[in-house]
């Protein structure tokens, strides 16, 4: 699935007619594009056929989570995951990618944090956009992707989370990029695949920031009716633009609303019917991350989980435990203390 | 009430007096949203915190984890996206921004992706930008809060992950950041700099009580500028310590770490 998009473009050769003669003018001319690989191609025209193409009917996406991963998320493919590292985060979803053993994925690294420690631990990547990853902020750094991501298996490219999310934004905008005034001057560009422009009004330097159409969007939200019509609390991050921007939309929500229920108040429908593929009913679908306004994130487990991760064997059994031998997700939970646990979380959110 | 203090205390103290009431700051977790706290609490109460996850103005409970989670929209006044927090740096709306600890050189560029000679197979590889490059990039001012010894104080960063001066001198402008934003202070616990106003070195503001240009010297691989004024830091007052103490980060994960 590697881009077909090759990045040594003649075309822009051509652009640059003198031939490069001396080391300087070589270096000064790199410098201007980012070494990295594009891993999706930035084709708006392409996607706009898909979209035409992709049926719009308001039928009911209800689907199980083995289903929908099955239908929708193959080896090899590009996925976005929303949610913001350990916070609305679809786990749920993330679990069975590792069960079902999927493999050779890319990935947004759009602040990875537990999704980056789930997906590093069933090894299903083997390229990813980096701008936030194997850190899991205040809580410290996973042994374990930090083992893949310093391994050569996995093919990097930096970025920043604003160019990531503006990568989204370009694709659900349906243009090929969006210029912007970041990464400018670091490393982080050179090792991004963003190129540098010269605005064609006021002249100034800008980093155009190639659109960003994943294959597959996994998203967990706090409401949805049967159509895929979804609700939001709190902050957005960039799910509303990587539903847009993605081919397939697999939602979980932690309530199943009715369409009557989303009429009331439309303007609070963050990603329309549309876009969604799968919806799937999954409580708690977002543990052991926090849910804003219903439950708070798990530390102590997310504590456990770095802590098995210096032992590759350790890490094992737990991943045996909490992953490989769990029928389904709230076998997992009920694993790490079940219903009282998620009292607490649910206590903890709401500060009592 | 102990009125002595730890380094950790001392540097958010310094930095909370950085957020001059009215301003607004975009900030990481750990120091930099302490120091926000304490600034709001003590003399800068319309100070407007905002969070790269996209919260706007939370009057928070705690301390937050993770810069999504729900303290950084609890009682805000706006909760976002991404893009909307970065789009509003970008169009010259935020005043600071507030990094955390990382590999620093002479121009305030800063490391935070990897130590190695192999970008494809680093030695360490850490987060990356996150948002720092982005912020650093667009705010006017970036604030840095990082203990100071020769390994963060490096001569040359591994990998130049969120710009500072780039190179030096008028490098910044000409990669095509925009014009008159970058490094303001870096705050450490020997002292606090700035940056040369035309070389855009690292240079010596104030030095902290007890401790000597020696300090200065030793603890950083290159050479920092000692201009012949310079101050000696206010030491946190009482009233800062307390709020410090009993309000911003009663459980001490913060300032523990400074024992």
């Amino acid at each position: 699935m590697v881009s077909k998009h090759t990045l040594d473009t003649s075309e822009h050769k051509h652009e640059n007619q003198k031939p490069l003669t001396n080391y300087k003018e070589m270096e000064n001319y790199k410098s201007n594009k980012g070494i990295g690989d594009l891993f999706t191609p930035p084709n708006a025209d392409e996607m706009r056929a898909f979209f035409r193409a992709k049926n719009k009917q308001m039928k009911s996406k209800l689907s199980t989570i083995p289903e929908a991963i099955e239908a929708h998320l193959h080896d090899g493919d590009y996925i976005a995951i929303g949610g913001f590292g350990g916070v609305r985060i679809p786990t749920a979803l993330i679990h069975q990618i590792i069960k079902s053993n999927k493999k050779n994925l890319g990935f947004a690294g759009h602040v990875s944090t537990h999704d980056c420690q789930l997906l590093s631990a069933g090894k299903c990547f083997d390229r990813c956009d980096a701008a936030y990853i194997v850190g899991l902020e205040a809580r410290g750094l996973s042994k374990n992707a930090r083992r893949m991501f310093e391994s050569g298996k996995v093919k990097v490219t930096e970025w920043s989370n604003g160019a990531l999310s503006w990568r989204f934004k370009a694709a659900a905008m349906g243009l090929p990029y969006l210029p912007s005034r970041v990464m400018l001057g670091t490393d982080t560009f050179k090792h991004s695949a963003a190129i540098e422009i010269e605005c064609p009004f006021t002249n100034q330097k800008l980093a155009a920031l190639p659109a960003l159409y994943p294959d597959v969007a996994l998203l967990h939200v706090h409401r949805a009716d049967i159509y895929g019509n979804c609700q939001i609390d709190g902050i957005l991050v960039a799910d509303d633009d990587i539903a847009k921007a993605s081919k397939r939309v697999i939602v979980t929500t932690e309530k199943i609303i009715s369409n009557e229920e989303i009429r009331r108040e439309p303007g609070k429908t963050v990603i329309p019917y549309w876009c969604v593929d799968a919806v799937i009913e999954m409580p708690y679908g977002s543990y052991p991350g926090n849910m804003p306004g219903e439950y708070f994130s798990d530390e102590e487990h997310l504590k456990e989980w770095l802590r098995v991760e210096k032992d590759i064997d350790e890490l094992e059994k737990f991943l045996y435990k909490n992953i490989y031998s769990c029928t389904d997700f709230y076998e997992y939970i009920e694993k790490n203390g079940g219903m009282n646990k998620i009292k607490e979380l649910i206590q903890a959110e709401h500060l009592y | 009430m102990k009125t002595s203090y730890n380094a950790m205390e001392l540097m958010i103290t310094i930095a909370s007096r950085n957020l001059e009431d009215g301003a607004m700051v975009v900030v990481g977790t750990g120091v930099p949203c302490a120091a926000a706290m304490l600034a709001q609490l003590t003399k800068s109460p319309n100070l407007t915190i905002m969070f790269e996850a996209g919260g706007i103005a939370p009057l928070l409970p705690t301390m937050p984890i993770s810069v999504g989670d729900s303290r950084t929209t609890h009682k805000g006044l706006k909760a976002t996206s991404m893009a909307e927090i970065m789009e509003l740096c970008q169009a010259g709306v935020v005043d600071y921004c507030f990094l955390g600890g990382a590999q620093i050189d002479k121009y305030g560029n800063l490391n935070s992706t990897m130590i190695g000679e192999d970008y494809q197979k680093p030695t360490t590889r850490f987060p990356g930008s996150g948002g720092a490059n982005d912020l650093a990039s667009l705010c006017w001012r970036t604030l840095v809060v990082t203990p100071q010894n020769k390994k963060r104080f490096a001569n040359k960063v591994d990998f130049i992950t969120t710009p500072g001066f780039i190179k030096g001198g008028t490098s910044r402008v000409e990669a095509g950041l925009p014009k008159d934003t970058g490094p303001y202070k870096v705050i450490t616990d020997i002292g606090v700099y700035g940056y040369h106003p035309k070389t855009k070195e690292m240079m010596l503001l104030s030095l902290h009580p007890g401790k000597t240009l020696e300090d200065v010297k030793e603890n950083a691989e290159f050479e920092i500028l000692i201009p012949d004024n310079f101050e000696t830091t206010v030491e946190p007052t009482a009233d800062e310590l307390k709020i410090l103490r009993e309000k911003v980060d009663p459980s001490g994960v913060i300032i523990g770490r400074g024992e």
